[in-house]
């Protein structure tokens, strides 16, 4: 049986790991390598490393980097953060990435979703799409690191990306991130019900109920999470055993 | 020491194939070359990529005749991972019908989603239910859990499958003939049972 997946999530930012509260008052975090080195021992599911100012800055993606951390990284890795071309793409899948991430250019130059599918395969391209809540009860999705509207709403947009190819959906909610106060459980559950491809819940996670949420009330395939693993004293192992008495299957 | 070619055809993540191997005490050789081929134990075909693209980048290289000889007539043994299994087939369908290396009889198709909550691709980490002893998965226990990643299948004779798979009813996640096996999930991202495939393969080779 196919397991869902609990996935910490990386973001970098000026050589070092943070973490922050609906994508601001980043806190630093620690050393990236060390960060690898303890979910390779702990042999977690999946690791999403996300470079959250490249885009910002215009800058591409730091290859030299991610060459160095892939070393230590016998799991799967998804890179993301300032990806432009097929060239970026094909640069990371080279220095070790298994899947890439496109946010901003998903939105911005949505053809590059179909050209990296139909070289590398739809398996390689994860869409990440950030989601703030509207004044109005609606969902609106920001590029940029959540500073740029894209006048769009999520489930259109996660739509499009599957039918552009791409293989998967990383769906944050930007109003809980770092909250420690559970997916945006509505969003997870429109999405998932909108596309036929796997998504990753991203964004909130403080328990392991709210996990289960996720996956359970959400439909998610798997879920990601940074703050838990970071501030608290919660593993991803100790998530998947919580999850295993509920009855979601996962690998121990 | 024994030594395993890496094909390089410009579109996938050699790196961690590569140090998977040295992780197991293997050497391992990248190559654009086929040439080199001639001076390894072993040949693993990794994969990330559309099976019409990849054979094209086969193609163009000169690769496809020389990997066809030392598999089927010097029979050296080879490795496929993910597209790199699949490229082992006579026939493939993603991007078009397309031709295969053709060393284990059998095509590759589109998995086919069995209700109505089954999302393809197939990501994530699924177990192996072995078919038939094999050397390739000595040391790890029966349903032990691998991490794929893929769309399409491997179709192919009873006779040839070694681990089947649990997802769109069932797949055949792991396949053999003599000296070639192919495996549909990857080694070098399956933590510790994937590291003892990679041991166990540069043993056969």
């Amino acid at each position: 049986m196919l397991k869902v997946r609990i996935i910490p999530t990386l973001l970098y930012k000026n050589f070092g790991l943070v973490k922050g509260i609906s994508f601001d008052s980043w806190r630093r975090v620690g050393s990236l390598l060390q960060a690898i080195r303890v979910y390779e021992i702990r042999e977690v599911d999946e690791l999403i490393f996300l470079d959250i100012t490249a885009t910002l800055e215009d800058r591409r993606p730091d290859f030299e980097l991610v060459d160095d951390f892939a070393d230590e990284c016998f799991m799967p890795l998804t890179v993301g953060g300032g990806i432009q071309t097929i060239d970026d793409v094909q640069q990371l899948l080279e220095v070790g990435a298994d899947k890439i991430s496109i946010n901003s250019q998903a939105v911005y130059n949505p053809a590059l979703i179909d050209t990296v599918a139909k070289r590398f395969g739809s398996q390689c391209v994860v869409v990440s799409i950030d989601v703030r809540n509207n004044a109005n009860g609606g969902y609106g999705v920001y590029t940029h690191s959540g500073t740029k509207p894209a006048g769009i709403g999520p489930v259109l947009a996660a739509k499009r990306a599957e039918e552009l190819g791409a293989g998967e959906i990383l769906l944050t909610s930007i109003d809980n991130d770092g909250t420690l106060s559970g997916y945006d459980i509505e969003l997870v559950r429109q999405v998932c019900s909108a596309v036929h491809i796997p998504v990753i819940a991203s964004g909130g996670a403080g328990t392991y109920e709210h996990m289960f949420e996720a996956l359970d009330r959400g439909k998610a395939s798997a879920v990601a999470a940074a703050s838990i693993f970071h501030f608290t004293q919660h593993t991803p192992i100790e998530a998947k055993k919580y999850l295993k008495k509920k009855g979601i299957p996962v690998r121990l | 020491m024994k030594t395993v070619a890496i094909i390089d055809y410009g579109m996938c993540n050699l790196d961690s194939v590569g140090r998977a191997v040295e992780k197991c005490g293997g050497k391992y050789l990248k190559t654009r070359n086929p040439k080199d081929l001639y001076n390894t134990d072993g040949i693993i075909l990794p994969g990330v990529g559309s099976f019409s693209e990849a054979m094209a980048e086969l193609k163009k290289r000169s690769f496809i005749p020389i990997i066809q000889n030392l598999v089927l007539v010097e029979k050296l043994s080879f490795l496929g991972i993910c597209l790199g299994m699949h490229l082992m087939a006579d026939k493939g369908y993603e991007g078009g019908e397309t031709t295969g290396l053709g060393l284990i009889p059998g095509t590759v198709e589109r998995l086919c989603p069995d209700s109505e909550n089954t999302r393809i691709p197939h990501i994530g980490w699924n177990e192996i239910q072995l078919k038939k002893e094999t050397k390739l998965f000595q040391g790890i226990k029966d349903r032990a859990d691998f991490y794929f990643v893929h769309s399409y299948q491997y179709v192919c004779d009873e006779c040839y499958i070694i681990g089947k798979t649990p997802y769109c009813g069932s797949f055949n996640s792991v396949i053999g003939n003599e000296n070639s096996y192919g495996v549909q999930f990857h080694p070098e991202k399956s933590l510790r049972f994937g590291l003892q495939i990679i041991t166990n393969f540069l043993k056969l080779c």
